[in-house]
């Protein structure tokens, strides 16, 4: 177990000043100017040498990322940084408790990470729902304006504006060309790469898009330096990391804790353990919803980190574990995310676009085994189409779940239909296609 | 893909403008981005134009925010229909917004729709007394405090069927029960108190001043510091500041 004083959100749940005096108090924006004047370089390095690895769900090093930007503007464009507080993955709830109660992290973390691309203003996109965060965020905003922290003239030196955007209640707005087509007034519809972000990126100017936590985390860093933060954790895959645990254990909750936990001493120790003990345990999607399922035999021992659950064949993705029990539909509650990228499926690629809808049909007629045993592997056919197939992961995304499902729980689905079949019902007629 | 059309013209007001203090609101906006982007604003005026539209946003606060920013008609058209949070056709004064995805579902999200249906009716229908609406969503964010429902501006955490049937009435009177948590929990902390952060020596240089912790419960007095704080209102969010410090 990660020891407290390894932690960096110091004010996870809430019970201290979210204000910049308990902010201060807790470490954060000590010594910000000391750590600008070390230079770009230095801050790049630094970030590269600790392994950081994008928190938003790729696991794309942070520091290389960075270190894309153009180090000085040859034509006059401004470089921006936007931070993607979009968080809509289904089972992710870390970036709103920066927001509400680390909210000066944030800050400080902009200003830092702006200065290290050399951008002149920050624009946090906060999705939506997210009204009381929003404000909590300004509110810690306008302290760091009135403490002369950031702003022009600021006491750290670099000129540098943060803002506070927001959008309106849509998931794909968390993919980064889709957040910029929001932030820049239009329908939150991905754009194609190349040109990357940073070179053609918001209001067409160089642009990285950095998850909350990976922002969030790096003033630490480099107040305690690379090899603090990638001696915890395993090769590869270091640092602390924010888990949000729900589903099906006596406890949900956030916690941060090491990078490389296991699955069991996750739960064990902060989540008082599997609802009905380990041995009810089904299945556990180990990074949000989008990545497909792991069974119980497979995550119980795992190492919570990206390359053990890649080999898994999921991901740990924005480490939102949702952890399932033997009471759950299992075939049901994938539907039910298929219905999820269904909705929120933007529509620019036809694959993802009637790709997601036919999924849910399938998906759900065959919860109730009113499906075909041959439309099994018609339906992996057919996700194996929509992945890879279009502008954005979104569709990927969609697939995943579905081809998790039927690797691991196949024997269910083809019980169901043996079930629906042995039990004869009256059809309902069929309806076309909405 | 939702499909989502704009309320009947019966229903939609022939007119609307901001009000004096929504349109200096709408100008500090627009500082925020650069000469020429105005455009990047329009989610934020949409948002602005449906609270004052009492919950929904009509065809004629589109025409307007469209001539205000400067774009077609038809662009902002694209937006509000776009995004899901952009009621198309009236609502309830408070809006449930129920959680439905898996998160939540696996927790009991399916028992709460049951209750919506039996205190509300079905989705969007707004109560004879104009009290209540409901709508599933997908995920909100929140879920280690699964099910839960947003309420207006306010996430209810942690809810039972019993507890939501609770809150349904209390809103129905008029009354606005205390957002956050239903159940003897601090946010996001495990049932029963953290499992870490419990080492005093981090918190040892605090000041004593220091010491309350801020419940979401207690809103930000708009146009006060922000630590001062006072009792839970259904207010809009306060608005932002940071723009007029651009130039």
């Amino acid at each position: 177990m990660l020891a407290d004083k390894d932690r960096i959100f110091k004010n996870l749940y809430g019970q201290h000043d979210w204000g910049l005096e308990g902010a201060r108090a807790r470490g954060a924006w000590d010594g910000t100017k000391g750590i600008l004047e070390k230079g770009r370089d230095h801050i790049i390095n630094e970030m590269k040498a600790s392994g950081l690895r994008g928190r938003g769900g790729a696991g794309f090093p942070t520091g290389l990322k960075w270190s894309f930007m153009p180090k000085e503007s040859k034509d006059g464009r401004p470089s921006y940084l936007v931070v993607n507080a979009d968080e809509s993955e289904p089972g992710t709830c870390k970036d709103r408790e920066i927001m509400r109660h680390d909210p000066h992290l944030l800050v400080e973390g902009c200003l830092i990470a702006g200065f290290a691309m050399n951008a002149i203003a920050a624009y946090i996109y906060v999705r939506g729902e997210f009204i009381r965060e929003r404000e909590r965020l300004q509110a810690a905003i306008d302290q760091a304006y009135e403490a002369k922290l950031i702003g022009k003239n600021n006491i750290n030196g670099y000129d540098f504006d943060v803002y506070v955007h927001h959008g309106a209640g849509a998931y794909i707005c968390g993919e980064e060309t889709a957040l910029l087509e929001s932030l820049e007034g239009k329908k939150g519809m991905p754009r194609l790469k190349p040109p990357f972000p940073a070179n053609v990126g918001l209001y067409g100017c160089p642009t990285t898009v950095n998850n909350v936590e990976s922002i969030a985390v790096a003033p630490d860093i480099l107040r305690r330096g690379a090899a603090w933060f990638a001696g915890i954790g395993r090769p590869n895959n270091v640092g602390t990391k924010l888990f949000c645990i729900s589903g099906h254990v006596n406890k949900p909750c956030n916690v941060e804790e090491a990078m490389g936990i296991t699955f069991r001493e996750l739960v064990e120790i902060h989540c008082g353990g599997i609802r009905g003990g380990w041995d009810n345990l089904l299945c556990v999607i180990p990074g949000g919803s989008s990545v497909p399922l792991v069974p119980a035999d497979q995550i119980a021992d795992a190492y919570m980190d990206f390359d053990t659950l890649k080999n898994l064949k999921s991901g740990l993705g924005t480490a939102a574990v949702i952890v399932m029990d033997k009471s759950t539909d299992i075939v049901r509650a994938i539907a039910r995310l298929s219905y999820f990228y269904k909705h929120e499926s933007c529509g620019q690629c036809t694959p993802c676009r009637e790709g997601t809808g036919w999924m849910w049909r399938v998906v759900s007629r065959m919860a109730e085994g009113r499906a075909q045993k041959r439309e099994i592997d018609l339906l992996l056919e057919v996700t194996t189409q929509v992945e890879g197939h279009t502008i954005c992961a979104l569709g990927d995304a969609a697939a995943w779940p579905v081809q998790g499902l039927i690797r691991h729980f196949r024997h269910e689905i083809e019980r169901r239909i043996d079930d629906y079949a042995a039990n004869p019902h009256s059809d309902r007629v069929p309806v076309a296609a909405e | 893909m939702a499909v989502r059309r704009l309320a009947p013209a019966e229903v939609q007001p022939k007119e609307f403008s901001f009000t004096a203090e929504n349109l200096a609101w709408a100008k500090t906006q627009l500082e925020k981005y650069p000469d020429g982007r105005q455009a990047s604003a329009v989610i934020p005026l949409l948002w602005k134009a449906q609270e004052q539209a009492g919950g929904w946003v009509p065809e004629a606060a589109i025409r307007y925010i469209a001539d205000f920013l400067n774009m077609a008609h038809i662009r902002v058209m694209e937006v509000a229909t776009f995004y899901t949070m952009f009621n198309l056709a009236p609502v309830g004064r408070y809006h449930v917004q129920l959680c439905g995805t898996t998160p939540c579902m696996l927790r009991g999200a399916e028992d709460l729709k049951k209750v919506c249906h039996r205190k509300i009716g079905e989705q969007f229908d707004v109560t004879p007394d104009g009290a209540l609406s409901w709508v599933e969503v997908e995920c909100l964010g929140a879920c280690v405090n699964a099910p839960m429902a947003q309420i207006n501006y306010d996430f209810y955490e942690d809810l039972t069927p019993e507890i939501l049937a609770r809150i349904l009435d209390d809103l129905a009177k008029g009354k606005v029960p205390p957002p956050g948590p239903q159940i003897d929990r601090h946010f996001s902390a495990p049932v029963g108190g953290a499992t870490t952060l419990t080492d005093p020596a981090l918190y040892a240089t605090a000041p004593k001043t220091a010491g309350a912790s801020l419940k979401d419960s207690k809103a930000k007095k708009p146009g006060a510091a922000a630590n001062v704080r006072e009792a839970a209102v259904p207010a809009g969010p306060v608005g932002d500041s940071s723009g007029k410090r651009r130039k």
